[in-house]
């Protein structure tokens, strides 16, 4: 579904991405862990073409098609999703205008006639139920004066209305207590299929304790240094990241 | 990033700018006694009314352009513009006597002007150029003895309402623009409610420029008798063209005991190319008094057109409890600027107002909001909460606040916010991810900044304005 071959990106002229490369199949979920500056929310941010980056050298394919040639919303439209670390407040934007006009235009993307008010108010309902949000919030505007929790778990309700290939979820459990971080997982895991994918990014193994990955990779100084199962979560978790560092910049 | 995008801006359809192909009975260019008195005759108006545009022109000759705006007014030459353009129509009876290129231009601007398809039940009068061309409904309305009709009409069929309250709340000696128009006044609508009467519908003029190298000098008149209601729209375009065109108009209202009056305008008039050329010079004097206790009156505007745009819809809070309100959302874009704001005179006890300003400047555009509240000694408790907000979409535009207060009476309560902000990039991102462009986020971000003041118009109108706001911008963010 998703092949990066050797990515080299910056941001202001400083390199960010130094030749990572990975590779995510359908039905699979990829963890990437890592040190803080290792370039993880980057990599999310090129994969999504924020216009903050610039990609230098490397291949990113995404289901057959060149992903670095669309526009931003264009991947959203071919079904990428990030569930962003820090989500914006966008004031007087209802939650309802915002996610119907984002729904009408994947459906324009694909052809489709936009969906009627009743079918839309219809599939938010149930799409709320998974991530067990307050009715009230969708008719808040955008994050505004939602809690960190709040915010999160919108990222997921939103994720569930556009249903993507691949979802990229970028630190979702950080600033979130237990009972948050147990619901947010499961409307993740809720959303599973055989036929999408998930790279899930996060600092701590707590998250993948929730979240069961196939597989887990270490960035590290912009490249993906170390790669295993699960059980290389518990390994981090025990003996830091020093150890991998030394590995790598003993080489 | 974003100044690459805002490099790259668009060119944006107006698409107003179109002309009409009709006979126009236009006078030479100039202005003099003569000009004066022949707009007169040709209005076949009383003496009185010679009388008035007389002095009021006299006065003028003493007068100075007003320079203190933050604005950069090119030189007019006054004696290069034609005072008076009519097409060519004889006070039509009925719709099938009115030249039906007139007709198409106003269903092309979307105006309905055949009362068997009004099903929006808004009466309108249609004015273009110099003359109201039809004014719809006036025979139902005229039942509740409302009446609703061109100013020209009223002059000659109710010259004792026009007397008593024409230049009752903007004197002929008020400012350089408002003098001028009292001298060479063309057409405009008169609205009289009787007492206790709710105007069923929604009054509307549209004006439309179409001649060349003419000035659009109209006025208006609402008088809302005691405990009447009435609420009055107002829309205006005009064609592209590479000059200048002056806009000069008053609006005066006047509402008397515990009557209301709502005012609400989409002004889009051609506000030039994108490189600045073009467009049109809007110099408009709006000023309502609340008359009688309770009386209220309140401004929406939402202001996107013209090149240059000076305007401070205004109001007199004599009567006791009176309240006021004003609404604004102004944008400019390319070269546009904007000088905007209100004033609010605290005369009456108990007077209260509210000022909600949003501003949005984008381009090499610049936007101003210039405010003044004024409590009298008299004004016992009267209250004013002022909010002045700004938006700017990009690096080069720029975005001002002159907030002047004088209060003179100690238990009276004035507040003022002002906020400035940036459309964050994070936004737009935001937003990209979710599938939407950036034009597309754009308008949700603006439309939803300005929200507050859309709810506050009919709804009609708020769609339209919500797409103006759209199609203002584009092309201009980052």
């Amino acid at each position: 579904m998703l092949e990066i071959k050797n990515l080299h990106a910056n941001i202001n002229g400083k390199e960010i991405l130094k030749g990572l490369s990975l590779t995510v199949n359908a039905g699979e979920i990829h963890a990437i862990m890592g040190p803080n500056g290792a370039g993880k929310s980057t990599l999310a941010s090129v994969l999504t073409g924020n216009p903050a980056f610039t990609v230098t050298e490397g291949e990113v394919t995404f289901n057959a098609k060149n992903l670095l040639e669309l526009t931003p919303e264009n991947r959203s439209r071919e079904g990428i999703f990030l569930s962003f670390q820090y989500p914006v407040e966008i004031p007087g934007v209802s939650m309802v205008n915002f996610m119907r006009t984002a729904v009408n235009e994947h459906r324009k993307y694909k052809k489709l006639e936009p969906m009627s008010a009743t079918d839309f108010l219809r599939m938010q309902r149930e799409k709320k139920e998974l991530v067990e949000m307050d009715n009230k919030l969708a008719n808040r505007s955008v994050n505004e004066g939602f809690s960190g929790g709040e915010k999160k778990r919108n990222e997921i309700f939103q994720m569930a209305m556009l249903d993507p290939m691949l979802s990229i979820l970028d630190e979702t459990d950080s600033g979130l207590d237990i009972d948050a971080l147990r619901i947010v997982a499961n409307g993740v895991n809720k959303l599973k299929r055989s036929d999408n994918a998930s790279i899930v990014i996060t600092h701590y193994q707590r998250l993948l304790d929730y979240i069961v990955p196939d597989f887990v990779h270490v960035l590290y100084d912009g490249r993906i240094v170390k790669s295993g199962g699960k059980e290389l979560a518990l390994e981090l978790e025990e003996r830091g990241y020093d150890w991998i560092k030394k590995e790598v910049d003993g080489e | 990033m974003s100044t690459d995008i805002l490099n790259e801006v668009t060119q944006t359809d107006y698409k107003y700018g179109f002309t009409t192909d009709i006979e126009t009975d236009i006078i030479p260019i100039g202005l003099n006694e003569d000009v004066v008195r022949l707009i007169s005759s040709k209005k076949n108006e009383p003496e009185w009314m010679l009388e008035f545009r007389l002095k009021a022109y006299r006065h003028w000759l003493t007068m100075k352009l007003p320079d203190w705006a933050h604005l950069n007014i090119p030189e007019i030459d006054y004696q290069s513009i034609a005072y008076y353009a009519a097409p060519r129509i004889n006070a039509p009876k009925s719709l099938d006597e009115v030249d039906p290129e007139l007709l198409k231009t106003f269903e092309k601007l979307g105006i309905p002007l055949h009362e068997r398809m009004a099903l929006s039940g808004i009466a309108v009068d249609a004015v273009m150029d110099s003359v109201s061309v039809k004014t719809t409904f006036k025979e139902s309305l005229s039942e509740l003895g409302i009446i609703f009709c061109s100013f020209s009409e009223a002059v000659e069929n109710h010259p004792d309402l026009v007397k008593k309250y024409m230049s009752s709340v903007v004197p002929y000696t008020d400012n350089f623009f408002a003098t001028l128009n009292c001298a060479v006044f063309s057409d405009g609508s008169f609205v009289y409610i009787p007492k206790g009467v709710r105007c069923p519908m929604e009054l509307s003029t549209y004006f439309r420029i179409n001649a060349m190298n003419t000035g659009q000098f109209e006025r208006t008149l609402i008088v809302a008798d005691e405990d009447s209601y009435v609420s009055y729209l107002e829309g205006c375009t005009a064609p592209m063209r590479d000059e200048n065109q002056l806009h000069a108009a008053i609006v005066e209202i006047v509402a008397m005991k515990n009557a209301e009056v709502k005012y609400s305008t989409v002004q889009n008039w051609y506000p030039g190319d994108k490189n600045g050329v073009g467009g049109i010079y809007n110099f408009v004097t709006k000023r309502g008094i609340c008359k009688g206790a309770y009386s209220k009156i309140s401004w929406t505007q939402v202001e996107t057109g013209s090149a240059i745009t000076w305007k401070y819809p205004s109001c007199i809070l004599l009567g006791d409890n009176s309240s006021a309100e004003f609404y604004s959302v102004a944008v400019t874009n390319h070269h546009q600027q904007a000088d905007t704001g209100t004033k609010m005179l605290h005369i009456g006890k108990n007077t209260t107002s509210h000022i909600l300003s949003k501003g949005i400047s984008a381009g090499l555009s610049q936007n101003s909001y210039r405010g003044l509240v004024k409590i009298n000694p008299a004004a016992e408790n009267a209250r004013n909460f002022s909010q002045c907000d700004s938006l700017l979409l990009g690096d080069k535009c720029g975005a001002h606040t002159f907030p002047y207060m004088e209060v003179n009476n100690d238990t009276a309560i004035v507040e003022h916010e002002a906020t400035t902000s940036k459309i964050n990039e994070d936004q737009i991102f935001y937003c990209n991810q979710r599938g939407i462009s950036t034009e597309d986020a754009v308008g949700l971000i603006v439309n939803g900044y300005a929200k507050e003041v859309l709810n506050k118009l009919p709804m009609e109108f708020a769609v339209e304005a919500q797409k103006l706001l759209q199609i203002t911008l584009e092309g201009s963010v980052g």
